[in-house]
């Protein structure tokens, strides 16, 4: 669990500014100062929380919110088929462990095509509190700092992905996959409700279905 | 309830619920050998649609703003083999100096 913790310090860096985000982007739709830090407790998926409070500060209903929050966290489904094995222990002790399966925690505890149990729990621990200590700063300190596109934060989210992708693109199945998966989301994003992009995305794994050189005859 | 107070306990019971619900129903059997290189396969596919969304993605739009060029410096940093650290506040400095001459 250490290794995990260890590597994930630069990730909770990111988790820890793009929370400071949130917590600005949440006070400012008129969640409050309680609502948003709860909500990164209990949710913990940054996209979810982001899309969430921007339907509430352009005034959208309940009913939008809860929708764009639900459809960009469908991808946790995909995401719990794989880790699924590498977790141990009783259906609830499952249940608590999945929770701590995030994009970033997941990406990093990647091991040769399985999950890194430790490195899941230890990283997924790290982030929970960078996001958490980062949402508490914003809802608080967010007023003096101002809009976060002013400091580049909106670029960051990105730029971390892409470098969680690098470091999984070590086959051409990979390869193929993610060019694929870049693909869907492009060209459904303008056509799809948010989130729809993403899920769709993760039908460009299926190149994988194709069993690998090596093992036909 | 308030309206947050609604939203937060929705969506915090659902995610919840969609983290859980292949580790709780399928326990720690192992996934068949095709649908486990399906699974290998997807971290780059979702990593990748992560970041082409977040780059240039603006709603249910396509746009070019900053984010584009910190995602850029994101790219160089990382052709140059620069620790994490380095390629994020590279990507955010990237961001902000564009943001503040356009």
């Amino acid at each position: 669990m250490a290794a995990g913790a260890r590597d994930v310090a630069p990730i909770a860096f990111a988790a820890l500014v793009i929370g400071v985000s949130y917590g600005i982007l949440a006070r400012d739709a008129g969640m409050g100062v309680v609502a948003p830090i709860v909500m990164s407790l209990t949710t913990f998926a940054g996209s979810a929380q982001m899309a969430a409070a921007t339907v509430m500060q352009d005034g959208g209903a309940v009913a939008a919110a809860v929708t764009a929050a639900i459809l960009l966290n469908l991808r946790y489904v995909a995401i719990g088929v794989s880790v699924a094995p590498s977790l141990r222990g009783r259906r609830a002790r499952r249940l608590a462990e999945a929770q701590l399966a995030t994009d970033e925690s997941w990406a990093i505890s990647q091991d040769s095509g399985r999950v890194n149990r430790e490195r899941l729990l230890g990283a997924g621990l790290v982030l929970l509190v960078a996001w958490t200590v980062g949402t508490i700063a914003g809802v608080f300190g967010g007023s003096a700092l101002g809009d976060p596109a002013t400091y580049g934060f909106d670029a960051m989210f990105p730029a971390l992905f892409l470098a969680l992708l690098v470091g999984q693109l070590g086959d051409g199945r990979a390869r193929a996959a993610a060019l694929a998966g870049a693909l869907i989301a492009l060209i459904l994003t303008p056509v799809a409700p948010p989130g729809v992009p993403i899920i769709a995305a993760a039908a460009g794994a299926l190149i994988a279905l194709k069993p690998p050189k090596e093992a036909t005859p | 309830m308030s309206t947050t107070w609604m939203i937060v306990l929705i969506v915090g019971a659902a995610t919840v619920a969609l983290k859980g619900l292949a580790p709780v129903l399928l326990g720690d059997r192992e996934l068949p050998a095709p649908v486990a290189r399906v699974n290998g396969a997807l971290a780059p596919a979702l990593l990748a649609a992560l970041v082409a969304v977040q780059t240039v993605g603006d709603g249910a739009s396509l746009t070019l703003d900053p984010r584009v060029a910190g995602v850029a410096a994101a790219v160089v940093a990382l052709l140059l083999r620069a620790p994490l650290l380095v390629v994020l506040i590279s990507s955010a400095g990237v961001a902000a100096a564009v943001n503040a001459l356009t």
